[in-house]
């Protein structure tokens, strides 16, 4: 369930307010956005990874839990998940080292499939 | 029954296009993109955003990509024939299978970064979420389509001549909008009612009530009980992974029998009366490697509360997916994905995934390859059909045909009405139980059906009606209209065939070698659809 939008990281682009298939967050005029609607997150991380400047946190659990920012910095954590699909900034999609297919190779050896 | 339905009383955005897609999916996606390519005007509208709606934008799936040899698809065809109880159809699938691979070699051609092989040889079977419907997004853009997001429909508009637009409320302005279009498409997905399950909590059957409610029917509900496993605290379900798993009790015992295919009931059975825990054990070092390359968003959960998967066991839960990975959804009466209703087409996982599922799930890559086919087909017929309509289409006077009274003003306040909480929390324990839904019986069924009719009684004389936030208003009516053309559906079928498992008919009977059809809305009629002919129904 999302967490944590950083108010020291965010910049107010409104982007996660948009991508939000569930119209989780609000935002006034220019200011960070405030989660509005928490109980109708989903937790499907989207908002996270479009978040141009990893200040998101979706905590991985569908129930509400308490988050600590500055713990979460020093974890490395934020961005995390952005920075593994290859989105981050520099970065080129993890799309391209997608490991499905020696997946199916070793499945299709399974007995049953 | 009370009828006053607060969208026919003003409309502040009214436009007028060829065809209209609902739903931003991958289906949806496709159909406006091949609406486009015909010359048609198009809108989008989705209820989230496009590009990140539904199950397929955070996960990653599958893809049924065959070579298009004779033998190759053959041998596709035929591998799920058994499973899916012989409900298939042959010529769907080898349509399929072909659209699909040419739908993929456009992706491919649009940039999509397929992986390449040490041999320098590309791999096409296999999407990533977050990548694949970015890049849609991009491509229906620039085709040309308008995208409405944050835009649920509301209602179908529609005269003698069939439908002909919806109308609906933007959850951003809360301003009403009107499109009055030649032609629509349903591709707002299937229902997994509230469960959680990855990406689907958008996915509440809204696109079936709709089609219903326009006379449409639907086709397979009672392959409508996919449940999935995922750790218990999380929403991240990804069954296929628990090939490798093992199964334990929570004194660190196994439990016999327990898997994520067949062994799935026996984890059904044994949540109903204690925890169950996973533990990915049978994943050797190069396994777990090549699995953290295919899914990424697998590991998200347990990297952040520091589980090794591999090594740790964690709790496991099944979260119902309903017809999103099984196989019911709306009636197709031909290839171009037309519904009987003239004007519209239905896609993807709201439409019915039988022609190349049968009652087997169709989670994964034979979902993914029906959204892009059948989003394909519905988006190129639906552009013919409006376009075909000339100047005759802006001359017509169509209504709204919602059966669903709701209040007339809107409100997006977070605070849910606490009739409205009840009404959706009873639809959801009358789906939800594996007691009820996995585990079927005529006696089990019948007074949940009885329930859940009452449910829609009340919905329909405007128990619902106070109630500001009319989105979830029409989500609680479409789940609760679902859970009844499920259960009436499944009552019908007194064998078990594909996932439709019933305690009182435990084989597959030859006698029920059909499809069964089902609608309306106050009245739900059930009826066996023509009788299948091929040799291999009759399982001996």
């Amino acid at each position: 369930m999302i967490e944590l939008i950083s108010k020291s990281k965010c910049i107010s682009c409104g982007l996660c307010v948009s991508v939000c298939p569930t119209g989780v967050f609000d935002q006034a005029n220019g200011k960070v956005p405030v989660i509005a609607r928490k109980d109708d997150c989903q937790t499907c991380f989207m908002c996270e990874v479009y978040c141009p400047v990893d200040a998101m946190y979706v905590a991985p659990n569908v129930d509400e839990v308490t988050v600590n920012e500055e713990e979460l910095v020093q974890s490395g954590v934020l961005g995390s998940y952005r920075k593994e699909i290859g989105w981050g900034k520099g970065q080129s999609p993890s799309a391209a080292s997608d490991a499905s297919y020696k997946m199916f190779q070793l499945m299709s050896k399974l007995p049953g499939h | 029954m009370s009828k006053h339905l607060g969208l026919q009383q003003k409309n502040e955005r009214e436009v007028e296009t060829d065809v209209l897609v609902i739903g931003g999916g991958p289906s949806g996606t496709w159909a406006a993109i091949h609406a486009a390519s015909k010359g048609a005007r198009v809108i989008l509208v989705d209820k989230g955003y496009c590009g990140t709606s539904g199950a397929t934008a955070p996960s990653g799936t599958g893809v049924w990509y065959v070579n298009p040899t004779p033998e190759e698809q053959e041998k596709a065809m035929k591998s799920r024939e058994a499973l899916g109880g012989y409900l298939q159809d042959r010529k769907w699938m080898k349509n399929v299978l072909n659209r699909t691979f040419s739908n993929v070699n456009q992706l491919d051609s649009w940039g999509y970064p397929f992986p390449l092989d040490e041999n320098g040889h590309k791999h096409l079977k296999s999407l990533q979420g977050p990548d694949y419907m970015r890049l849609m997004r991009k491509q229906v853009k620039k085709a040309g389509v308008k995208i409405w997001d944050h835009s649920p429909a509301l209602e179908l508009l529609a005269d003698e001549h069939g439908v002909g637009g919806a109308a609906g409320i933007s959850n951003e302005t809360g301003e009403r909008w009107k499109v009055q279009a030649g032609a629509v498409v349903i591709a707002s997905g299937g229902c997994a009612f509230l469960s959680r399950a990855l990406g689907t909590n958008v996915l509440t059957g809204d696109g079936y009530l709709l089609a219903a409610e326009a006379g449409a029917n639907l086709s397979g509900m009672e392959f409508s009980n996919a449940y999935a496993i995922a750790p218990a605290f999380s929403s991240v379900t990804k069954t296929a992974f628990y090939t490798w798993a093992s199964f334990y009790y929570q004194d660190g015992s196994i439990i016999e029998g327990a898997g994520s295919q067949r062994g799935r009931s026996v984890i059904a059975k044994t949540l109903q009366t204690q925890p169950v825990y996973a533990r990915l054990d049978k994943a050797d070092e190069e396994m777990q490697k090549w699995m953290r390359k295919a899914q990424p968003n697998f590991f998200v959960p347990f990297d952040r509360l520091s589980i090794n998967p591999f090594t740790d066991r964690f709790p496991v839960t099944l979260r119902l997916e309903g017809t999103v990975r099984g196989t019911g959804g709306i009636h197709l009466i031909n290839e171009n994905c037309e519904t009987k209703v003239p004007g519209l087409y239905a896609a993807g996982d709201a439409a019915t995934r039988e022609f190349i599922c049968g009652g087997f799930t169709g989670g994964g890559s034979h979902n993914a390859a029906w959204a892009m086919s059948s989003g394909s087909w519905a988006g190129e017929a639906a552009g013919e059909y409006a376009l075909n309509l000339g100047s005759k289409a802006s001359k017509r006077n169509v209504k709204g045909i919602s059966t669903t009274p709701i209040a007339a003003n809107w409100s997006r306040s977070s605070k849910k009405g606490t009739v409205l909480h009840e009404i959706t929390e009873s639809v959801l324990a009358e789906v939800t139980p594996t007691e009820i839904n996995l585990f079927r019986s005529e006696k089990t069924l019948q007074s949940s059906l009885q329930r859940l009719d009452l449910i829609w009684e009340e919905i329909r004389l405007g128990l619902l009606a106070n109630e500001p936030n009319v989105v979830r208003v029409r989500e609680s009516a479409a789940m609760t209209a679902t859970a009844r053309w499920m259960y009436s559906s499944a009552i019908e079928r007194r064998e078990t065939r594909g996932m439709h498992k019933r305690l009182d008919y435990k084989d597959q009977d030859p006698s029920f070698h059909y499809r069964i059809l089902t609608g309306g809305l106050d009245e739900i009629w059930v009826k066996p659809d023509k009788p299948l002919h091929q040799e291999e129904g009759v399982r001996r």
